[in-house]
Parts: C-alpha cells; sequence; structure tokens
C-alpha cells in the first residue's frame, strides 16, 4: 500500500528553557490508504498530533526525524508551502460545528471558500463543488441548506457542512479530530456512516482522534493508543482484545458490554511508569 | 425582519423606553433652566426696568404659575419646536445652534476619522502581536490617551506645532486674513472653499482644522484601539479561526476575511460611541482652539446663565446620546446574522 | 448556631482573611507587585504626601505675587518658573494637590455608597422601584460627564464646592448600575435563599451577604472613575466653572497660564503634567485592583 505520511520521533513542546513542557514525545507512525485511530484522554497529546502535522501551533516548537507527507518534508516546509498543503492535499475536521463554522458567513459560502482558496478565480464553480458536496454528504435542499447561517442549522447538519468543506478540495489526507463527540448520539452513526463511504469511494487516508475506545475500534484499520503524549502500543484495530500494554488492557477492561458479566467493571490505572520514554513503538 | 406580534411588542417596548428617557431628560433641562442663578426677567427687562414692566414681563414668560403648569408650557414649545430666544444675542436658539453646528461637526467627523482610520488597525495589530513589544506601546499609548487632559494636550499641541515648529495654523477655522472669504454654502469650510474653487482658503482651512482634530482624534484613538484590541483577541480564540486555518488561508485572510468580519457590527457601535464622545471633547477644544462650534456657544451659554440656551444645548446633547445608541442597537440588530 | 456556614464564597486569593486591614494588605502587597500599578501607587503616594506636608514641601506661599518677577522660566529659585503675577508655579502646584485631593476623596465619599445602595436596593426589590431607579440612571447616563457636569455647574453657579457635586452626581450612575448588575446576579444564588429560609430580613441580606460581594468590582470601577473624575475636575476648572482664582487648581491654573503659553510654556506644562500622572495613576490602580479583586475577568479583559 502506498505510503502517504511517515512520521518518526515527532516531538511537540511548548515554552522553553526549566519550564518547558512536552505534550507529545517521539510518536512515529505510517498512513497509508487506509483509517489509523488515535486514542487517549484528555492531555494525551492526540489532538496536538494533529494540528503539529499541520503546523497549526503557533506557540509551540514542533521537532521530527521526520514528518513526511507524499515526498514533502513537513518539518522544512515554508509557510507558503504549507498554505498549498493545507485544505487541498491535508484536511482536518474540527470537533464542535457550533464553534468551527463562521457565524456570520453562510454556511455553502464557507464551502465554497475551501475549494477557491486553492482554485483562484473560480467562484461559480466553487458554488458548483459546494451544493455538489452538500449533496455528497446527504443533506436535502442544498440549493437552501447553502444559504443558512451555522446557528440555523443542528449539530448533526453541522458536521456534515464540515465534512463539506473539508472535503471539497480532494485533499488526500484527513485528520479527524473528535469528530463525533460533539453530536447526539443518535446522529453520530449517521455522520460517521457519511464519512466512511466518503473517505471509501475516494481513497482517502484518514486519521481518526478519539477518545471513545469502541468507536475506533469498530472504525479504524489500525489503532495507536497514546498516554501522556506518547504511544504505549499500536496494533491492528481486530486485535485489540489480545493487546499487550497494561493501559490498554485497562482500557478494554472499562468497556462495559451487553451479555458480558456482571462483576464491576475494573477502574482504569495510571501508572507514573508509563510516563517514562518508552523505546520506539513503531506502527 | 419579518412583523410579528412579538417582534411589535418588543419594538413597542423600547419606543416607551426611549420616550420616557426623554421625558426624564425634557425634566432634567427644565430643572437646570429654572436652577440657574440668573433671573430670566430682568435679563429682558434691564437692571432699570420699574416694577410694573417688570411684573408684565413676569407674566408673560409665565413665572406666576405653578410649576407643573410651567413645565406644560416648555414641553409644548420644545414639541412645536421653540426653544426660546438667547438672552445673550437676541436670535432664536435654535438658529444660533444651526450657524455653529457645521463647525463642530466638521471638526468631529474629521476626528473620528483619524481616530478610527488609525485606531481600528492599530487594535487589530496589537491583538496580532499580542504580548509582544508592539502590543506593549499600544497598550501605554492607548492608556496615555485614555488619562491626558483633552484640552492640555491641545496646548501643548499648538505650543509644539504652531508656535516653535510652525506646521500648522494657530486659533479659529482660519487666519484672519481669509476670514469671511468663502460664502457659507454648507457651513463646513472645506466644502465651501472647494466649491467656490478658492483653494488657498481650503488649504488654510485645512491646516488650522488638522491640529485640533488631531487631538481630538487622538482621545477617541485610546478608546477606539482598546475595545478593537479586545474584540479581536475574543475571536483569535476561537475554532473559526482554526478551520479558516486549516483550509490553507493565509494568516492575513484570515484575521481580515474572518475575524474582522465578526467583529465589523461591534466596531461600528464603538466608532458611533466615539463620536459622541467627542462632543464632550469638542467642548474644551474648542475653547483652546477658540474654534467657534457648539462647544463653545455651550461654554459660552453656560457662563453668562443664558437660559433658554444652556437648555436647549443640554437638551440637544441628550438626545443626540440617546439617537446614537438607539442607532448602535439598530445597527447590530440590523447586521448580526445570529440577532435575526 | 448552625451547621451550615453562611460565608459568601471570596475569590480564592482572599478566601480565609477576616479583618479589612487584613483585606487591604493584601491588596496593596499585589499591586505592588506589578510595575505598573505600582507606579500607580507611587504617584498617589506623593500626592498624598505633597497635600498634607505641603507648607513643608513648598518653597513659598501660592498666593504671594512678585510683579518683579513676572513670567520667568524654570530655574533654581523657581523650580516650574513663575506666573503672570510673579506667584511660584511649583507652590501652586504643591498646594493644587491638597484641592485634588479634596476633589477624589469628596467625590469618592459620596458616589460610592449612594451609588451601591441604590444598585443593591434597585436590584434586590425589583418592580416598580427598579424600573423608575434605572430610567433616571439611564438619563444620567445618556448624557457625556462633563457636558451634565457643566450643566449642573451653570445651574448651581460656578465654585470648587458645586463642581464638587456636579461631578458626584454624573459619577454615581456606572456604580449604581454595576451593583445593580451584580445584585441580580446574587439574587438568585442559593445562600440568598438559605439566608431567606433562615428568616433574615431584606437589610441583613443586603448588607450582609450582597455588598460584600458587590464590592471588588464596585472598588475597581470606583477607582477607574477617579481617573475621570480628575480629568472633569480639570476640565471645569478650566473652563472657568469649577475652583475660582486665586485657589492654585491645575484646571484653572492652566486657564490662566492659556494666554501667555506660546511664550511661557511653563505655566501650562506642569499643571497638565501633574493633572495627567494622576489620572494615568488611578487607571494604573484601576487596572491593577481589577486582575487582583477579579481575576475571572482576566479572560474577558485582555
Amino acid at each position: 500500500m502506498e505510503t502517504l505520511m511517515d512520521v518518526r520521533n515527532l516531538s511537540v513542546t511548548y515554552g522553553r528553557g526549566a519550564g518547558a513542557m512536552q505534550a507529545v514525545r517521539n510518536v512515529s507512525f505510517t498512513l497509508g490508504r487506509e483509517r489509523l485511530g488515535i486514542v487517549g484522554e484528555s492531555g494525551s497529546g492526540k489532538s496536538t498530533i494533529g494540528r503539529a502535522l499541520l503546523k497549526l501551533l503557533p506557540t509551540a516548537t514542533i521537532t521530527a526525524d521526520r514528518m513526511d507527507f507524499m515526498g514533502t518534508d513537513l518539518i522544512r516546509a515554508s509557510e507558503r508551502r504549507m498554505l498549498d498543503i493545507r485544505g487541498a492535499r491535508i484536511s482536518m475536521i474540527l470537533q464542535d460545528p457550533k464553534f468551527s463554522l463562521n457565524p456570520v458567513q453562510r454556511v455553502g459560502d464557507q464551502i465554497a471558500e475551501a475549494y477557491a482558496v486553492h482554485h483562484r478565480g473560480a467562484r461559480r464553480e466553487a458554488r458548483e463543488k459546494a451544493l455538489e458536496m452538500l449533496e455528497a454528504v446527504q443533506i436535502r435542499d442544498p440549493e437552501r441548506v447553502y444559504r443558512l447561517y451555522p446557528h440555523e442549522i443542528s449539530g448533526g447538519m453541522g458536521q456534515r457542512v464540515m465534512i463539506a468543506m473539508m472535503l471539497v478540495p480532494e485533499p488526500e489526507v484527513i485528520i479527524a479530530d473528535e469528530p463525533t463527540s460533539a453530536l447526539d448520539v443518535t446522529v453520530r452513526m449517521k455522520v460517521l456512516g457519511i464519512l466512511d463511504a466518503l473517505v471509501r469511494e475516494r481513497g482517502i487516508g484518514l486519521i481518526m482522534i478519539s477518545h471513545d475506545l469502541n468507536l475506533v475500534r469498530n472504525f479504524c484499520d489500525r489503532v495507536l493508543i497514546m498516554y501522556a503524549g506518547q504511544v504505549v502500543e499500536a496494533l491492528p484495530a481486530g486485535e485489540l482484545a489480545h493487546a499487550r500494554h497494561d493501559y490498554t488492557r485497562g482500557l478494554i477492561a472499562a468497556q462495559p458490554h451487553i451479555g458480558g458479566d456482571r462483576a464491576p467493571l475494573a477502574v482504569l490505572r495510571r501508572e507514573e511508569s508509563w510516563k517514562r520514554p518508552l523505546a520506539e513503538v513503531q506502527a | 425582519m419579518r412583523l410579528t406580534s412579538a417582534g411589535l411588542l418588543a419594538f413597542a417596548r423600547q419606543a416607551g423606553t426611549i420616550l420616557v428617557t426623554l421625558l426624564g431628560l425634557l425634566v432634567l433641562t427644565f430643572a437646570i433652566g429654572r436652577l440657574m442663578p440668573v433671573d430670566p426677567v430682568r435679563a429682558i427687562v434691564g437692571e432699570e426696568a420699574d416694577p410694573a414692566t417688570y411684573q408684565q414681563v413676569y407674566e408673560e414668560l409665565g413665572m406666576d404659575r405653578p410649576v407643573y403648569v410651567q413645565f406644560a408650557r416648555y414641553l409644548g414649545d420644545t414639541l412645536r419646536g421653540d426653544f426660546g430666544t438667547s438672552l445673550r444675542t437676541g436670535q432664536p436658539v435654535a438658529e444660533d445652534i444651526a450657524a455653529v453646528m457645521p463647525a463642530t461637526i466638521e471638526l468631529a467627523t474629521f476626528a473620528i476619522l483619524l481616530g478610527a482610520g488609525l485606531g481600528i488597525p492599530l487594535g487589530v495589530w496589537a491583538a496580532v502581536r499580542k504580548n509582544q513589544p508592539t502590543d506593549h506601546v499600544v497598550r501605554v499609548v492607548t492608556l496615555l490617551g485614555h488619562s491626558m487632559p483633552i484640552f492640555w494636550t491641545g496646548m501643548i499641541g499648538l505650543i509644539v506645532f504652531y508656535a516653535w515648529l510652525g506646521w500648522v495654523g494657530g486659533g479659529g477655522r482660519v487666519s484672519d486674513f481669509y476670514d469671511g472669504m468663502v460664502d457659507p454654502v454648507t457651513g463646513f469650510l472645506l466644502i465651501d472653499s472647494a466649491i467656490a474653487g478658492d483653494w488657498d482658503v481650503f488649504w488654510d482651512a485645512l491646516n488650522h482644522l488638522i491640529l485640533p482634530a488631531s487631538i481630538l482624534g487622538l482621545a477617541s484613538l485610546a478608546y477606539i484601539t482598546r475595545m478593537t484590541r479586545s474584540f479581536m483577541l475574543d475571536q483569535l480564540n476561537q475554532e473559526y479561526i482554526t478551520t479558516a486555518r486549516v483550509k490553507g488561508l493565509s494568516f492575513g485572510r484570515t484575521i481580515w476575511g474572518h475575524a474582522f468580519a465578526n467583529i465589523r457590527v461591534q466596531l461600528v457601535t464603538i466608532v458611533a460611541l466615539a463620536y459622541g464622545g467627542l462632543l464632550e471633547g469638542a467642548v474644551l477644544i474648542e475653547t483652546v482652539f477658540s474654534w467657534p462650534g457648539f462647544g463653545q456657544y455651550m461654554t459660552n451659554n453656560m457662563l453668562t446663565g443664558d437660559m433658554n440656551a444652556v437648555m436647549t444645548c443640554v437638551l440637544l446633547v441628550g438626545v443626540i446620546f440617546i439617537a446614537l445608541n438607539l442607532l448602535s442597537d439598530l445597527l447590530y440588530k440590523v447586521f448580526d446574522p445570529r440577532t435575526r | 448556631m448552625t451547621a451550615v456556614a453562611m460565608h459568601p464564597p471570596l475569590p480564592s486569593r482572599l478566601a480565609g482573611l477576616r479583618s479589612a486591614a487584613d483585606y487591604l494588605g493584601t491588596i496593596v502587597r499585589h499591586l505592588a507587585g506589578n510595575a505598573s500599578s505600582l507606579f500607580g501607587l507611587v504617584v498617589i503616594s506623593v500626592l498624598i504626601v505633597l497635600a498634607v506636608f505641603a507648607p513643608l514641601i513648598a518653597t513659598q506661599d501660592p498666593y504671594l505675587q512678585n510683579l518683579q518677577d513676572v513670567l520667568q522660566p524654570p530655574s533654581w529659585a523657581h523650580f516650574f518658573g513663575t506666573d503672570e503675577v510673579g506667584r511660584d508655579v511649583f507652590s501652586r502646584i504643591v498646594y493644587g494637590s491638597r484641592i485634588t485631593l479634596t476633589i477624589i476623596a469628596l467625590v469618592a465619599v459620596i458616589v460610592g455608597p449612594i451609588g451601591l445602595a441604590v444598585g443593591t436596593l434597585a436590584g434586590y426589590f425589583g418592580g416598580w422601584f427598579d424600573t423608575v431607579l434605572m430610567r433616571i440612571t439611564d438619563i444620567f447616563l445618556s448624557f457625556p460627564s462633563l457636558i451634565l457636569s457643566l450643566a449642573f455647574v451653570a445651574a448651581l453657579g460656578a465654585g470648587l464646592e458645586n463642581a464638587i457635586v456636579a461631578i458626584a452626581l454624573t459619577s454615581w450612575p456606572p456604580i449604581a448600575r454595576l451593583a445593580r448588575a451584580e445584585t441580580l446576579t446574587l439574587r438568585g444564588t442559593d445562600y440568598v435563599a438559605a439566608a431567606k429560609l433562615q428568616g433574615a430580613s431584606s437589610a441583613r441580606i443586603i448588607w450582609k451577604q450582597i455588598v460584600p460581594m458587590c464590592m471588588p468590582s464596585v472598588l475597581v470601577r470606583l477607582t477607574l472613575s477617579m481617573a475621570t473624575v480628575i480629568l472633569t475636575a480639570a476640565g471645569l476648572g478650566f473652563l472657568g466653572l469649577g475652583a475660582q482664582p486665586p485657589l492654585p487648581e491645575w484646571g484653572a491654573m492652566i486657564a490662566i497660564g492659556r494666554r501667555y503659553m506660546l511664550e511661557s510654556w511653563w505655566l501650562v506644562a506642569f499643571p497638565g503634567g501633574a493633572i495627567l500622572a494622576v489620572s494615568l495613576a488611578f487607571n494604573l490602580i484601576g487596572d491593577g485592583l481589577r486582575d487582583a479583586l477579579d481575576p475571572k475577568q482576566r479572560r474577558g479583559r485582555h
């Protein structure tokens, strides 16, 4: 399988000197045209990775041995180069459409802008593409929804708009940062289904960042488990039941099963020792 | 905006509030007028008038009637547009005010153009460079501008830029040489001289306008910059800014295209309020620069105790302020899609 | 008496402090730690020192005219020069600090309690009482303070006392508005409800629960208002409607000096500089207080 991204020893540090804090430590992985899940609790650094890949962390220092995207060295890439890459080649779906959409701009125009940024002077074409994408994310009556403002649409619709916006320039890699966490449970499956279909039919490489292990387990091909900024385990989604690291096993044991035994679930343990730098876990 | 019963009710309630405020304003101005330590009868009849004449004028003015009757009379007069005659000039107050207003409007408009034209970009710049040296400089400058007695700044300006450097004209709207040369068509010297094609007067007027307008502008700049910075910082923390960057928009386009679009309405409100605040500064600046505008007119009336004029001036200022507040509320409702 | 603690939740930094002296000490320490508010504190302290020890610090009698020494530029004999009748400008400024301090103190003492009282009562009792009071404050707020003060002075006649009254009349509405807003929020809290259930009278609740919680933001606002009060007072003095000559009020000094200012810049520069310094100081202290007393405002303040 073609490798889209190759990341080796990615680290993100905030601050300098004595007060420096490492949000991400020596994370390595590769991504092909497949789905990679990154699971962790708050503070594990999972969301930071997504932004680091797009170099959207102005206050942090990003270092890596390698951060390669289809032949381009992202670490050394200039801001000009990154402007071309963001959106058009690598995109990111944010968590909550209540906040991630511009409140004073019509949603259709926001989608169209995502296209127009990378195709100069194609105003009408951008509008057409936006309407096409609105249909692709199964929004009925795209003409009407195009003209709505973010506060006039529901959460599920908003997230579909976000998906449309991030897919319209036809990127190769999409980072989905907690794409369904802000949605009602009933709507989640629908939105995920739409994302699933689109990613599959376009052969897009997907990095799914989530705190929901179950979700990632069912949606992704491979999974990275993160704790305190490090990858503590990496394995195919199907083999999660046979995870070896104690933290992963703890996460799995904490999931309730319908039809499972009635004993109290084990409390998730967090060991200090897991914070110490681990040998490289290759994924 | 659709015409719903709820909408009409809200409108009616707001209209009611404004009417009550206006009424209160009228009570206030009436009280001020009555409290003034100047005898309006004496001012009309003069010192040597005999008791009979005094009594006659006293009754004419309605001073023998109870207070609420006098107030009703004042109310009636005001609603009809009769603001009385100035005790000082003998002209109807309304005419006097109309004569001096353009000078102040010219001054205030220039000042707000400077204040907003410089203040908004400065505020955006400071927000984008938060906590860096630029930001600190801007904050210090706005703090100083906020703490300076504006009349003092005007005077220092005159000393430095007029007396020492000779870069600008001195007091007044034009040099004595050009005084009265141009026909007052609009009352705005710059426009009038341009219409007349008299460019010497135009440049002279501009020369005299630039310093007081700049000083006034500085005062509003402090406020506008600070508010713009604050609004901008609020926006920069929002998620949709990240979305814009993710789409591949440059930082500049994100700031001006997205963040700025979200503060536009708030900025209009701020500028409207700042414009009103300029009225206060104008009172002081006009005195310093001998600028024959509304501010100086009002001050003179207060010093001489010209009752009708003072009451009308105070009323006018109050009405302007209420109108500006109303305008900003309205602009907010019209331009922010979230409130529709 | 009861197991339920009735203390309102003070900001964490001040929790556990009881006496007013403790409170004050913490605030001063916090202000002193920050460069800009320290500057403010220093300036105000200097002002107080000048006012209290004026006879010792001034080099001359501020009213002493010396027609031989008219309009002298700054020198060792006259630090800030002399004015048009030969009075020593430095000494006048020193004695003028007394006037400034009097204005600030009187206005603060009038405006603080009245604004607080009106605001809390209006907010707590609501109803038509609230509406009436709010309409009144609206009318006052619909004016820029200088113009309203001008109008009042015009009505009451020129002079320092009237100027103070006029300024006080224009300064209380913002305080009242603020106190009312805070009261409205506090009125619905659980501990106020608990106090009511215990049978506490309205007066007791307002005095013991609501007023202490309003104090921090009211104090901040009051301090910031003082910065404007000084400017307004100077403005009134400049226009001839405040302190009357020969009182060495800084604004009035500028007014008189205006006639000679193009040649004798010191007549205008030093009094104005003093006004600027004091106004700036109050602004800085007010900002510092806001950080000290209302840390949750940090998010909104930037």
